[in-house]
């Protein structure tokens, strides 16, 4: 396969501090790839770069191989989807007319609705299971109810890529075991390539392919889980006393931590 | 379309509505007859030199005042954000009461000088003061709370400031001053009619093209960038489409209050959408200040502002949505 976003020498910062520095990485079409790492490491940062929210203070992001923020941002917007942690939508809007304005990358002002856009707005509230909640507004929604409404929007605008900030923050567990399997079925039905941070790294282990470890705006290991969520990685990244056994169901690394309490 | 026709077919039907009523009653039918090039001189008169170009000018200057308030609320996401809150319309004040009292007092404002000058030095107020707050609240981009505040701020320099232009004037200058920024459609006629037709002619085909990229500048700017709308291009150009229709109609017709800010809500609860409609909100506008005009010049002995009825409309509208947005703070 082959890749799709890449970062190269890449550094981001905000005003005089530098969040990313100096990251290299690849993203292969077809993966899911995970970012993890203690608050504050430039995960969130690095997502937004790459999906150029933020300019690159030196180095490049590269969608496609072309320089992204030498692309118009309506061919990027066509190619690379994205969700900002906590989204805010506009008090009343109905979850059809959310997921409508996902088609906004493929319209212009002569042709502002078409029947395609109708069967892809139709087709993402049907793949993430709202359909029956299409009149409703949005901020009548529950968290979980909430946040596919805002994937459904992602997915109407009918991108390879997705990039997702923290998908699962504020769910419980039940709601967030259902929009990982709603990105899995994403990767696997439809071979989108997306790339994800997640805080909670035992979920990142089972739904993504590739791990990315961060700290201090670096990359500290990336690969497959089984590879990455390592004792040693854990206590180096994160500062983590903690044991890693195998996951009975998936057999994916299950991190458990030791904690003051039961250190012997 | 079955949409716009009804709106067109109802606009229409004001207008007409509007010419039959007066010192000299017309049905319906002989309006529509004049309007064709029929009737009589008397009627031809009454209608085409009399009351058409007034209720024209209500018409579009509504039109323009209820694009504008709309693309305003749309950006600003706030159902106080409108040219009278924003300073547009004061700004405007201040430019033609600066003419009324200082050219007035020189003795020069008679006739043409008056009616080409009161309309540019309006807009030329208006479109200072929006410009203005646009600059003032430019911080790496514009921020819909940030340029209420500065808004606000500005109409209270502009408020006061033509207060004090009323002071300094002679007593005859004040009261035509008074008349003008209560918004008045008294004596318009063709020559007020076509700098606003002409304005909105060029300026609702563009903010309709431009407003395309509204629906997707509703959230918060990542989301709208992720989309790939070009957040500060697109936010810049609305408001200063709006800026410009705003004053256009404010120097045609004095600044009409509230019609700015409370159309696009009427609109927007009558489409049942989330943000407000630009064209309903153009024919909402219409209808409301030609409405107005019909009730200020019909209710009374003598004809009064239109102003003063939109005002008496407005200003509990005003309340409640203070009242409104002081209990649930969010916009």
């Amino acid at each position: 396969m082959s890749v799709r976003l890449e970062a190269s020498s890449l550094c981001v910062g905000y005003g005089e501090r530098l969040v990313v520095d100096t990251l290299d990485l690849s993203v292969v079409g077809g993966t899911v790839t995970a970012v993890i790492g203690p608050n504050g490491c430039g995960k969130s940062t690095l997502l937004r770069a790459l999906g150029r929210l933020l300019p690159a203070r030196s180095g490049a992001v590269l969608l496609d191989g072309k320089q992204i923020d030498r692309m118009p941002t309506r061919e990027v917007a066509r190619v690379l989807g994205l969700l900002p942690q906590a989204p805010s939508a506009p008090e009343g809007l109905t979850v059809a007319d959310l997921v409508a304005r996902g088609r906004h990358p493929h319209q212009s002002w002569y042709r502002q609705w078409s029947s395609d856009d109708e069967a892809a707005v139709d087709a993402a509230l049907a793949m993430t299971g709202i359909s029956d909640l299409a009149e409703r507004t949005v901020d009548e929604l529950s968290g979980g109810q909430r946040q596919r409404a805002w994937i459904s929007m992602a997915l109407a605008q009918g991108t390879d890529l997705l990039l997702l900030d923290e998908p699962t923050t504020y769910l419980d567990l039940a709601h967030q075991i259902d929009v990982l399997d709603l990105v899995q079925e994403l990767h696997s039905s439809m071979g989108r390539t997306v790339v994800m941070v997640l805080h909670d790294l035992n979920l990142a282990a089972r739904y993504a392919d590739n791990i990315v470890a961060m700290r201090d705006g670096r990359i500290v290991a990336q690969g497959a889980p089984g590879d990455v969520l390592t004792e040693a990685m854990l206590l180096d990244v994160f500062g983590l006393d903690a044991r890693v056994v195998e996951d009975p169901v998936s057999g994916t690394p299950l991190v458990v931590p030791v904690g003051s309490r039961h250190r012997s | 379309m079955a949409v716009v026709a009804v709106a067109l077919v109802l606009l229409a039907a004001v207008l007409v509505v509007d010419i039959m009523i007066g010192d000299f009653p017309l049905t319906a039918a002989q309006v529509i007859d004049t309007l064709l090039g029929g009737g009589t001189r008397r009627d031809q008169f009454v209608v085409t030199e009399l009351r058409l170009p007034r209720a024209l000018t209500g018409l579009l200057v509504g039109g323009a005042l209820g694009l504008s308030g709309a693309i305003f609320q749309a950006i600003v996401r706030n159902p106080l954000a409108s040219p009278d809150i924003l300073g547009v319309t004061w700004g405007a004040g201040v430019g033609a009461v600066s003419v009324i009292t200082f050219a007035g007092s020189l003795g020069v404002v008679t006739g043409g000088a008056a009616s080409i000058g009161l309309p540019l030095a309006g807009l030329a107020g208006g479109l200072t003061a929006g410009l203005l707050v646009y600059a003032l609240a430019w911080r790496q981009g514009i921020e819909g709370f940030r340029m209420v505040l500065i808004g606000i701020g500005i109409t209270a320099v502009a408020g006061n400031f033509t207060q004090y232009l009323l002071t300094v004037g002679d007593v005859q200058d004040a009261g035509r001053a008074m008349v003008w920024i209560t918004g008045s459609l008294n004596g318009r006629g063709w020559e007020h009619v076509v700098p606003v037709a002409l304005a909105l002619v060029v300026l609702v085909p563009v903010a309709l093209i431009g407003g395309h990229v509204l629906g997707a500048l509703q959230f918060g700017d990542e989301t709208s960038r992720g989309l790939g709308v070009r957040v500060n291009v697109a936010r810049s150009f609305l408001i200063i489409v709006a800026i410009v229709l705003a004053s256009v109609a404010t120097a045609a017709a004095g600044p009409i209050a509230f019609v700015a800010l409370a159309t696009p809500q009427i609109a927007l609860r009558l489409a049942g959408t989330a943000q407000p409609p630009l064209f309903g909100s153009v024919v909402v506008g219409g209808v409301l200040v030609m409405l107005s005009d019909l009730v200020a010049r019909t209710i009374y002995r003598i004809e009064l502002p239109v102003g003063v009825v939109t005002a008496v409309l407005g200003a509990p509208y005003l309340m409640y949505l203070l009242v409104r947005s002081r209990r649930e703070a969010r916009v």
